[in-house]
């Protein structure tokens, strides 16, 4: 029976490794966030489904300190990551993040995407930075793209380039906020396809997505996101067949009108 | 027909011209050979397109209303032709003839170009100040409005009273005329002992407080170029690229600044442009550049040449200039796309 957690469960279960503890955030007097709460366990993939605008872009960048947090805590290993006196650039080393809209940079070559954050932040020398950019890049099959523009590749070429950009710096928690939503239908599973390996291999991810099918088949737990609060979490198996929470229900059965699960 | 007799006449008036004030024969001859051309394919144009609309009617009296279309089409074109090429002619006529009025006295009093090469030397020698002034001043320019334009972009609450003063003094120095500004510093360093400055000598107090002054005006226009473009630069690529762990600089180091400076090269140019130009103002404060050399010349020698002379000066510095920063956005373009 899917519910939802409360973190005194959940500290019970233990090798929690990132933690977001009733977090508020609002704009201009409209709150996006009311209090989410949710964990992440290591090697875990979270997955964070709800409507648009209930908050699952601003919840990934609150964590990335993309944006601040005016109430509530984020904790990762413990260690807090919100609020003042947090070193935000070694948070971002530890947390990567992939966007919507790819955001490579757009007067760099695909390598020079991969390599600035390892060279500039990390100060890996830039040959080694290269040959660990020419691995991750071939790894995803795009090796022959390393000297073209990103505006000469496909939106799902772009979108892996950027998974690989956020890998590059090596992070311990991948969050990715709706990296399929702007790819033409025959794209996404190329996209995916990384994501599902990555999650094979163990990477720890937090998962904001529309693609239910994906959601149900890669996620640890998938957490319902309603009106800035998570409303209801569970295995995915739960969610999808028997969610308990009326706006889950009523969500769910929007998505399959749709025909989108 | 009205326009080509007036193109005949021009060719027999500025013909007259030309050998009342006498050489420059053969640049005379060609640029009338080349009215002559024009005039004579405005009618050759015209028959083309009055020959269409004939077709045209023939087709259509046959009930081929297709190949009717076609003709008109074809005439339509023509008589474009005729359009383009008539109102060309006729404004180069004019200005030909203008360059012939007064039974030569504007070519004799404006154009005259022995003058200038006869003093050739001394222009140059001018004009070389002028762009000293442009080449140092740019320079310091490109720094010190970046480094205004940032100032105005630092972020928090607590930066605000250095965003207040970099948009004061941008508001000032746009507001006041760059005469004013050189008036002010140069006469003033010497008078207000102002330090460094002052203690220089004669041509060089003179050229630095030039180009201090310079500075200053275009420090304001371009610190607003600058921010303009920072400002075009979408913010997720700020986030993307502070995600990465970036600090604010080395955002804006690598990843913003590189990409504004493309959009901005050709406001940039403009501003340096109109820089260039703007070096003349030091004239009135006794710098010797051309401006003022000219303007000793032709008062010696009452005759405006000399000026017009200093005005092609400038054209062969910014003409070129202007050139360049097309094919610099073109290539540009061409990388970002192609690869």
């Amino acid at each position: 029976m899917a519910q939802v957690a409360t973190l005194e469960q959940d500290m019970a279960s233990g090798g929690r490794f990132l933690v977001v503890d009733g977090v508020h955030k609002h704009f201009r007097g409209n709150s996006v966030l009311r209090g989410v709460s949710l964990v992440v366990d290591e090697h875990q993939v979270v997955c964070l489904i709800g409507a648009s605008g209930s908050g699952k872009s601003t919840l990934l960048r609150c964590i990335n300190a993309l944006e601040t947090v005016d109430a509530g805590e984020i904790r990762i290993e413990d260690e807090r990551v919100s609020g003042r006196g947090v070193d935000v650039d070694w948070l971002r080393q530890e947390v990567g993040i992939v966007f919507q809209s790819f955001n490579l940079f757009p007067h760099m070559t695909v390598v020079d995407n991969v390599t600035l954050g390892p060279v500039k932040v990390l100060k890996v020398p830039k040959r080694e930075a290269v040959d660990r950019a020419m691995v991750l890049l071939s790894r995803i099959g795009l090796e022959e793209k390393a000297d073209d523009y990103p505006d000469r590749l496909s939106g799902g070429q772009q979108q892996r380039v950027a998974i690989v950009r956020a890998l590059a710096m090596g992070p311990r928690v991948l969050l990715l906020d709706e990296i399929t939503s702007a790819l033409d239908p025959e794209l996404v599973s190329d996209v995916l396809n990384i994501v599902r390996d990555l999650a094979e291999e163990g990477m720890t991810m937090l998962i904001a997505t529309h693609e239910m099918g994906f959601a149900r088949e890669v996620a640890s737990k998938v957490c319902f996101l309603d009106a800035g609060i998570v409303a209801e979490e569970g295995p995915p198996q739960e969610m999808f067949s028997a969610p308990s929470h009326p706006r889950t229900q009523a969500f769910l059965r929007r998505i399959i009108e749709a025909g989108r699960l | 027909m009205v326009i080509v007799a007036l193109l005949w006449w021009s060719i027999w008036f500025f013909d007259a011209t030309l050998r009342l004030v006498g050489g420059w024969r053969a640049m005379g001859r060609g640029v009338e050979a080349a009215i002559a051309l024009l005039a004579l394919a405005i009618p050759l144009t015209g028959a083309r397109s009055v020959a269409s609309a004939v077709r045209s009617q023939r087709f259509f009296d046959d009930g081929d209303v297709e190949n009717a279309r076609v003709a008109a089409a074809d005439c339509r074109e023509w008589s474009l032709y005729v359009v383009g090429l008539g109102t060309t002619t006729l404004i180069l006529a004019f200005l030909f003839w203008f360059f012939g009025a007064n039974d030569g006295k504007v070519r004799e009093v404006l154009f005259n170009w022995q003058y200038p090469l006869d003093h050739f030397g001394n222009l140059a020698t001018g004009f070389w100040v002028n762009v000293k002034i442009s080449m140092v001043a740019e320079m310091i320019v490109l720094v010190w409005a970046l480094l205004i334009a940032m100032m105005r972009r630092m972020p928090g609450r607590a930066s605000a009273p250095i965003r207040w003063l970099a948009i004061a003094y941008t508001d000032m120095f746009r507001g006041i005329p760059a005469l004013l500004v050189v008036y002010v510093v140069v006469f003033g360093v010497p008078l207000a002992k102002v330090p460094f400055l002052s203690s220089l000598q004669g041509d060089s107090q003179l050229f630095w407080s030039a180009v201090l002054a310079l500075s200053l005006t275009y420090g304001a226009y371009v610190s607003e170029v600058y921010r303009a473009g920072l400002e075009s630069i979408h913010w997720s690529q700020t986030a993307a690229a502070r995600s990465l762990g970036l600090g604010h600089v080395q955002t804006l180091r690598y990843v913003v600044l590189p990409q504004a400076v493309r959009r901005i090269v050709p406001p940039l140019l403009n501003d340096f442009i109109s820089l260039q130009k703007d070096t003349a103002l030091v004239s009135v404060v006794g710098v010797l550049d051309i401006v003022n050399r000219a303007s000793v010349l032709k008062g010696t020698y009452f005759n405006l040449s000399f000026v017009t002379g200093a005005a092609v000066f400038f054209l062969v510095v910014t003409v070129p200039l202007t050139r360049f920063t097309d094919y610099l956005i073109e290539r540009d373009q061409r990388r970002m796309r192609a690869g």
